[in-house]
């Protein structure tokens, strides 16, 4: 409770590094998104809120792609959804190619939709089932009244040729399609209004191995053809190490370290991180056999009632092993800064450090994830194709009445 | 071709003979004969493979109807009626209808005007008798009497469904007060005696509505008017509830929220996300208000708000036959069945459709 408002502020990292001379398109400052509660009962009143995000910092770079990973619950897509301000932030400021956006409404909030886009986790729900396909990635158009050259209809038939489907598949529904073919048409409908940054929550995680590979692919590519920057939410290490320039690590509502994807997977300082990298399950059973992973005892804390000083110390294998009693009085009573312990590295933690046990270095697991993305390309399940496009007969229809 | 390579299931007993209606509906595998007759653009790929079929839940639904032999059954007598409705007031300008004409050579002035003949004067001119009193054929006042009712219930139900949704969809997607007050709305006017109310407010309101639309009379139109208004606001929150719950779920689905992210306003996301959503629902108690609206109107005939003779309704027709129940029998019972027979397929129609629309219907 006592630690909410004070926010990070030693924000503003240095811009040095692999992306540092390119245009910052987003910075995100202290944002912060708490729901509010109520209590139960005749006469409600305002109850702790629960602290869905707690002061996140970050900076985009165009053409750059952000991962974030985290725990489910620790508020990754909240994250998302209020950067693109479909939640409202609680505090914090979001800018927009250095204007601030933090709160615009009415027609200057319509204007950001066609800036910033979402691909959303479900494959299944985030598709009207009552609608076409081709009314689906055509709608972008029809709410912000935008006609494109050459009409809506060829717009949105390139479209769907761009993400790999068949155009001619504009008038059928999005039950006739499979898992993998649904995401790309979510990938189209964001891609309609050529926005200039995506946040995909979860993009591939509802998908199998193979297929998540191509639609990562996808969106690999059409990140390069457009300059497009992305906000890459998944809880899959794997899948971030290979789309991320630059990796978040999420806790409770809370950033514990942020650092070049290479630099994170290679050198990971936070022992939460470590713990995360741990945990990744190896292909190789005697590897696996072999190597210690750091156990996290206990369960996520309620974002309602957090932690005192750093979220992380009820379950840190750091702080119930190795720190003095001392030290462990810090974790709980003093909130730990971003600090900046390498150039574009940072970790929020008192006492980071590299970790004792042998984390597994994840080479094993990004080649595990290429495999199946060359396999990928030979299963046909996903290449454009309507997974069943019989229709019943039509001297199947009723029989005429009367 | 890659279609054919893709696609799982594929059953390898494709035989080429195309021919069209000679389709058989399995449970779950739909021989592709004949397909391109709509699917035009395909038809060379899948003209000869038997293939699982990708079906809307639409084309599910006409599968299970088509297999419900007494919904079918309720839906032609439904059509029937309907056809009735639209072509008796044709056939009354044409005077191959006569509900009103007077025959008294085919009363019984002896008898206090009792029809001559057997089962109420029944004859091949006559097939349901003739009315007492007047002669007029039976027949001719029913048919013309379900264009009346059926007008009148359709309408009514048109405006309990219009509100009905709307409020729903409003209660259901933005929850809170506006929910609670609706909500609230709702049991109001469920617990009204609507009965009463229509008969104790139709000397006031018949007046009011005939000064509104230049009727001095208060007459039938009034009157018409009258109940249509008060049965469609007494039905709407029934709908209104059903509709109400269908979008608390709907709303949380993620499209609604991608919609929302690509800027839609709420009336875009209210008819063109959610309402194609809701169609199932409102067309099952469509069918199911109509038949009650058809009952009110021939009760409140009989409690003497409804529609006036000579024009007939179902209602008034019956009220007026029920005098004879002892004396003409036949009057009574054939325009007792005729209503009867009405209620009974809309209803048995809105079970079906019922049982046909839900996803889990298939047992």
């Amino acid at each position: 409770m006592t630690t909410t408002t004070d926010h990070v502020t030693t924000t503003a990292p240095s811009t040095s590094g692999a992306s540092g001379d390119r245009e910052v398109i987003l910075r995100v400052g202290g944002l912060v998104k708490h729901f509010p509660r109520r209590t139960k009962g005749i006469l409600p009143r305002a109850d702790d809120p629960v602290k869905a995000v707690d002061g996140i910092d970050f900076v985009l770079h165009r053409g750059e792609t952000l991962g974030i990973v985290g725990e489910s619950g620790c508020g990754k897509s909240t994250a998302g959804r209020t950067v693109l301000q479909l939640i409202k932030p609680t505090a914090g400021t979001i800018e927009y190619l250095g204007k601030d956006v933090t709160g615009v409404h009415g027609r200057q909030w319509r204007r950001l939709r066609t800036e910033m886009q979402m691909v959303f986790q479900d494959p299944y729900g985030s598709l009207n089932p009552r609608q076409t396909i081709g009314s689906i990635v055509g709608a972008p158009f029809a709410i912000q009244g935008i006609k494109p050259p050459g009409g809506v209809k060829a717009e949105v038939q390139s479209l769907l040729e761009r993400v790999g489907l068949n155009p001619e598949h504009y008038n059928r529904y999005p039950h006739e399609f499979s898992g993998g073919q649904r995401q790309r048409i979510g990938v189209a409908r964001a891609l309609a209004l050529r926005p200039s940054v995506i946040v995909c929550d979860e993009p591939v995680s509802a998908l199998d191995v193979s297929i998540q590979a191509q639609v990562v692919n996808l969106l690999e590519d059409i990140q390069n053809e457009f300059n497009l920057s992305y906000v890459f939410i998944a809880h899959d290490l794997s899948v971030v190490r290979h789309i991320s320039d630059r990796v978040a690590v999420m806790y409770l509502g809370k950033f514990m370290e942020t650092a070049d994807r290479d630099e994170l997977y290679a050198n990971p300082l936070h022992p939460y991180t470590q713990a995360l990298l741990s945990a990744v399950p190896l292909p190789d059973p005697r590897k696996e056999g072999k190597r210690r992973r750091i156990l996290l005892t206990g369960d996520l804390p309620s974002p309602i009632n957090p932690p005192s000083g750093c979220v992380f110390h009820t379950r840190c294998p750091k702080f119930r092993e190795e720190l003095s009693d001392a030290d462990k009085q810090r974790c709980i009573g003093e909130v730990p800064q971003q600090r900046e312990v390498a150039p574009m590295h940072q970790v929020a933690c008192h006492f980071p450090g590299p970790a004792t046990v042998d984390v597994v270095k994840l080479e094993s697991v990004e080649d595990m994830f290429a495999r199946a993305a060359a396999e990928g390309a030979v299963n046909a399940e996903d290449v454009g194709v309507p997974a069943a496009s019989v229709h019943p007969d039509p001297t199947a229809a009723p029989e005429p009445q009367t | 071709m890659a279609e054919q390579d893709r696609r799982e299931d594929v059953t390898q007993s494709g035989q080429s003979t195309s021919e069209a209606g000679a389709s058989r509906v399995g449970l779950e595998v739909v021989e592709a004969k004949g397909s391109h007759d709509v699917e035009v653009d395909h038809a060379a790929a899948e003209a000869a493979t038997p293939a699982i079929a990708g079906r809307t839940p639409w084309e599910l639904a006409k599968i299970r109807l088509r297999r419900d032999k007494p919904t079918l059954l309720m839906l032609s007598v439904v059509v029937v009626a309907t056809v009735m409705a639209v072509v008796a007031p044709i056939l009354d300008h044409f005077k191959i209808l006569k509900p009103n004409a007077i025959n008294t050579a085919l009363i019984d002035g002896n008898t206090g005007g009792l029809p001559r003949g057997a089962w109420g004067g029944t004859s091949w001119a006559h097939p349901l008798g003739l009315v007492p009193g007047t002669g007029s054929d039976v027949l001719s006042r029913l048919v013309l009497g379900v264009t009346f009712s059926l007008t009148i219930s359709f309408l009514a139900t048109l405006i309990s469904i219009t509100l009905g949704v709307v409020m729903g969809i409003i209660a259901g997607f933005h929850g809170k007060k506006t929910d609670f007050w609706i909500s609230r709305l709702v049991d109001m006017i469920l617990s009204f005696p609507q009965t009463l109310m229509l008969l104790a407010l139709s000397g006031t309101f018949v007046a009011l509505i005939g000064s509104i639309i230049h009727d001095p009379n208060q007459g039938n139109p009034s009157k018409a008017t009258y109940i249509i208004l008060v049965l469609g606001f007494f039905g709407w929150p029934y709908i209104a509830r059903i509709i109400r719950g269908q979008v608390l779920s709907l709303r949380e689905r993620e499209f609604v929220e991608a919609t929302k992210s690509l800027g839609a306003g709420k009336l875009r996301i209210y008819f063109k996300e959610l309402l194609p959503n809701l169609w199932a629902p409102i067309l099952v108690y469509f069918t199911l208000i109509m038949p009650t609206n058809i009952s009110a109107e021939a009760a409140l005939s009989y409690l003497g708000v409804g529609i006036a003779p000579p024009t007939p309704t179902l209602g008034n027709v019956l009220t007026d036959s029920v005098q004879y129940a002892q004396g003409d029998f036949s009057y009574f019972l054939y325009s007792a069945l005729f209503i009867a027979i009405l209620v009974l397929s809309f209803n048995l129609l809105g079970d079906g459709l019922r049982d046909a629309l839900d996803p889990k219907g298939d047992r």
